[in-house]
C-alpha cells in the first residue's frame, strides 16, 4: 500500500468518523439526561434524509431551503417521538422505556416502509459537494472535506450551548438529578424535550451529510448505523460529548482501515464495531473518557 | 393434589386428542400455524427466563436460533441435497457425509446454542441495562455475520435448502411441553428463587450471598439452549433457512410475545405467543387489497408490522404487566376464581427488571 492510498483511506475513515460522531453526540445527550438508550434515534436519522428526498425531488424546492427544514422538521418529530413514546413511561421501570423505544423504532421504520415503500430511493445531492478535487496524486470528494468541518461547527455550537448558557445549565443539572433539578425550578419536561430536538438536529445534519456520501436511502438504512453510533458513544464513555466524538472517529477510521488492510474480512466489517464495543467494555466498562459510576443501592 | 394431578392429566390427554384430529383432519396450512404457536411458545419461554425471570435484558435471541437451526439442519440434512445445494463451496467434512436422526441433531443444536449463549454470556453477562441489551444485540448480529461470510459450512447468504420438513405436530407440542416442564422446575428450585431475587435487586440478592454470575450464566445458557431447540424445529418446519432470517426484527418479535404475556409468566408467554401468531396470520389481510364492496382499499406490505409495532408500544405504556403479569396458570386458581380475573392487569406488582439499579 503506497502512502497516497493510505491517505487517501485516512480521509475517508475521517469523513466518515465524523458522521459517526455525530450522530452518537445525539445518543450521548439523550443518555445523558434519561438514561436510556433512544433505540429510535437511528430512524429519526434515517426519516431526515426521507424529508430531504421529498422536499427536493417532490416538491421541487432548492437544496438551500430544503435542509434547514429538514433539520426543524426532524428536531420536531424527535420531541414527538420522546412525547409519546418516553414520557408516559418517565416513572416506570427501566425495561419498559427500552422496549418503548424499540417500538417507537419499528413504528418508525414500518410506517417508512408503508408509506414510501421499501425500494431505495436516490437522494438527491446537489452537484457542490460532489465535485471532486485533486489533492497531489489524490483524488477526493468536496464532501470529505466539508462533513468534519460541518462536524466541527455542530460541536462548537454544542458545546457553547451546554457550557455556557442557561438551557445547558438546565440540561446538565437535569442529567443529574431530575428531582433535585425540579425543586431548583427547572422544567424538567421542556428540558428534556428538548435535548431530544437538538440530539434530533443533529441526527439530521448527519442523515442528510449520509445521503450525500452514499447517495441511497431506504426504511431501514437507520439501523445499522444508528446501532454503531450507539456503540461509538458508548467506547468513548457515554453521557460525554468529547468521548461520542473520540468514539466516532476510532469505529469510523478503525472500520475504513480494517477494510483498506485486511480485505478478506470486508464480509465481516459490520461485526467490527459490536467487538470493538465488546473488548473496550471488558477493559474500561465506562468507555475510555466515562466516569466512574458507584452503584446506588 | 391427586386432584390436580387428575385435572392435568386430563388436560394433557385432550391436548394429546386434539392434536391427533388437528394431524389427521385440518388443513395443512392450520396445521403449519399451530406448529409455528407452537415454536414461538418455546422460543418466548426461552427468552423469558432471561429477560422475564433474571431481568436481564438480552436481545441476542435470533443469533441463538440460528445456532440451533443451522446445527440441525446441516446434521438431518441428506448427503445428496447437501451436495446439490453447497455448490459455491463444498461443505466441510464430516459434515458432508454425516446425518443423524432428528432427535440427536436437535439436542445438538440445543448443546451448540447453550455453548455460544455461555462464550458471550462469560464477558457479556458483566454488564448490565442497556450495555448488556446492546452487547447481547451485538453478538447476535455478529452471528449472523458469521453465518453469511463462511461458505462453506453455512452455505453463505444462499442459505439451506431441502431441509427434511420432519418438524410436526408431536414434536414442535411435545418439545414445547419438554420445555415448559424443565423451566417450570428450574424456576420453582432454589435456583429459580435466586432468579428471581437478581432480577428485584442485584445488589441485594448479591449481599444475600447469591453468586450473580453463577446463576446469570445459567440463565443465559439455559436460555440459549431452547432457543436452539426452538429454532431447530423452526428450520425443519420451514424446509429453508439463510441469515437474513435471523435479523433484530426476529429477536423483537419473541420479545412482542414476552411483553404481551407478561415479562415473569410461562402462562402469559404462551397465550401471547399463540395470539401472537394466528393474530399475524389473521391480519395478513391488511398487507392486502381490502374489497368492501362499495370501497375498496389498496392494503400496503407492511401494514401489518405497522400494527404490531404500534401494539408493542401501547401495550408497554398502557397495560405495561401484559396478560398476566408475573401470574402463572394454577388449577386452585382455575377452580376457586373465574378464569378470566387472571387476566385483568395488576397496577399495584412492580415489573420484572425494576428495582433500585435502574
Amino acid at each position: 500500500m503506497t502512502f497516497d492510498i493510505f491517505l487517501q483511506h485516512l480521509t475517508n475513515g475521517i469523513s466518515l468518523g465524523s458522521l459517526y460522531a455525530l450522530i452518537a453526540i445525539g445518543y450521548t445527550m439523550v443518555y445523558g439526561i434519561l438514561r436510556l438508550i433512544n433505540f429510535a434515534h437511528g430512524d429519526i436519522f434515517m426519516m431526515a434524509t426521507y424529508f430531504g428526498f421529498f422536499g427536493v425531488m417532490t416538491f421541487g424546492i432548492p437544496w438551500y431551503i430544503v435542509f434547514p427544514l429538514v433539520l426543524v422538521l426532524t428536531a420536531l418529530l424527535g420531541m414527538g417521538v420522546e412525547a409519546t413514546a418516553y414520557r408516559p413511561l418517565r416513572d416506570a421501570p427501566k425495561i419498559s422505556i427500552l422496549i418503548s423505544a424499540i417500538g417507537a423504532s419499528f413504528l418508525l421504520e414500518n410506517l417508512t416502509t408503508v408509506l414510501f415503500g421499501g425500494v431505495p430511493k436516490p437522494f438527491p445531492t446537489p452537484e457542490v459537494f460532489t465535485d471532486v478535487v485533486q489533492v497531489g496524486t489524490v483524488s477526493i470528494q468536496k464532501l470529505t472535506f466539508y462533513i468534519p468541518v460541518v462536524t466541527g461547527i455542530c460541536l462548537a455550537g454544542l458545546l457553547y450551548l451546554i457550557n455556557r448558557t442557561k438551557t445547558g445549565m438546565a440540561m446538565r443539572a437535569v442529567s443529574r438529578d431530575h428531582e433535585t433539578a425540579r425543586v431548583m425550578g427547572v422544567n424538567v419536561d421542556r428540558t428534556i424535550s428538548l435535548t431530544f430536538g437538538i440530539g434530533s438536529l443533529l441526527a439530521a445534519v448527519g442523515g442528510i451529510m449520509w445521503g450525500m456520501k452514499f447517495p441511497q436511502i431506504a426504511p431501514l438504512m437507520g439501523v445499522m448505523p444508528g446501532l454503531k453510533c450507539f456503540i461509538a458513544a458508548v467506547i468513548g464513555g457515554i453521557g460525554n460529548i468529547g468521548g461520542a466524538v473520540v468514539g466516532g472517529f476510532i469505529l469510523g477510521i478503525g472500520e475504513i482501515m480494517l477494510v483498506a488492510f485486511l480485505p478478506t474480512l470486508t464480509g465481516y466489517r459490520d461485526a467490527f464495531a459490536f467487538v470493538l464495543l465488546i473488548v473496550i467494555l471488558l477493559y474500561k466498562p465506562t468507555g475510555i473518557m466515562g466516569e466512574k459510576i458507584a452503584e446506588k443501592v | 393434589m391427586l386432584k390436580k394431578r387428575i385435572l392435568t392429566a386430563v388436560a394433557l390427554l385432550v391436548l394429546l386428542l386434539f392434536l391427533i384430529y388437528a394431524d389427521h383432519f385440518l388443513d395443512i396450512y392450520v396445521v403449519r400455524i399451530l406448529n409455528v404457536c407452537a415454536i414461538y411458545a418455546i422460543l418466548g419461554l426461552s427468552m423469558n427466563l432471561v429477560n422475564g425471570f433474571t431481568g436481564l435484558f438480552s436481545l441476542g435471541h435470533a443469533g441463538f436460533m440460528a445456532v440451533g437451526a443451522y446445527t440441525t439442519a446441516l446434521l438431518t440434512m441428506p448427503e445428496a441435497t447437501k451436495q446439490q445445494i453447497f455448490y459455491m463451496a463444498p461443505l466441510i467434512k464430516p459434515l458432508d457425509t454425516l446425518t443423524l436422526p432428528f432427535p440427536l441433531a436437535l439436542v445438538l443444536g440445543g448443546i451448540l446454542a447453550a455453548f455460544a449463549g455461555y462464550l458471550i454470556g462469560a464477558p457479556a453477562l458483566r454488564l448490565k441495562g442497556d450495555y448488556l441489551a446492546i452487547a447481547t444485540l451485538g453478538f447476535g448480529e455478529i452471528i449472523r455475520v458469521i453465518f453469511t461470510n463462511t461458505q462453506s459450512l453455512t452455505n453463505g447468504a444462499l442459505g439451506l435448502k431441502g431441509i427434511p420438513a420432519i418438524t410436526n405436530l408431536y414434536w414442535s407440542f411435545g418439545t414445547g411441553l419438554v420445555t415448559l416442564v424443565i423451566l417450570l422446575s428450574l424456576i420453582n428450585s432454589s435456583y429459580g428463587r435466586a432468579l428471581k431475587a437478581i432480577r428485584e435487586d442485584e445488589i441485594a440478592a448479591e449481599s444475600m450471598g447469591i453468586n450473580l454470575a453463577k446463576h446469570k450464566s445459567l440463565s443465559f445458557v439455559v436460555g440459549a439452549f431452547f432457543a436452539g431447540i426452538g429454532g431447530g424445529l423452526l428450520g425443519n418446519l420451514l424446509g429453508t433457512i439463510d441469515p437474513k432470517m435471523f435479523t433484530f426484527i426476529f429477536t423483537y418479535n419473541i420479545l412482542l410475545i414476552i411483553v404481551l404475556g407478561g415479562m415473569g409468566s410461562f402462562t402469559g408467554t404462551i397465550i401471547s405467543a399463540f395470539i401472537f401468531t394466528i393474530a399475524n396470520e389473521v391480519l395478513r389481510f391488511l398487507d392486502e387489497r381490502i374489497d368492501l364492496g362499495f370501497v375498496a382499499f389498496d392494503g400496503k406490505v407492511g401494514l401489518r408490522a405497522v400494527v404490531f409495532s404500534a401494539l408493542l408500544m401501547l401495550v408497554v405504556i398502557f397495560y405495561r404487566h401484559g396478560l398476566m403479569g408475573t401470574n402463572e396458570f394454577s388449577w386452585d386458581g382455575f377452580l376457586k376464581h373465574p378464569w378470566w380475573k387472571k387476566w385483568l392487569p395488576r397496577p399495584k406488582r412492580p415489573l420484572p427488571g425494576g428495582g433500585s439499579n435502574s
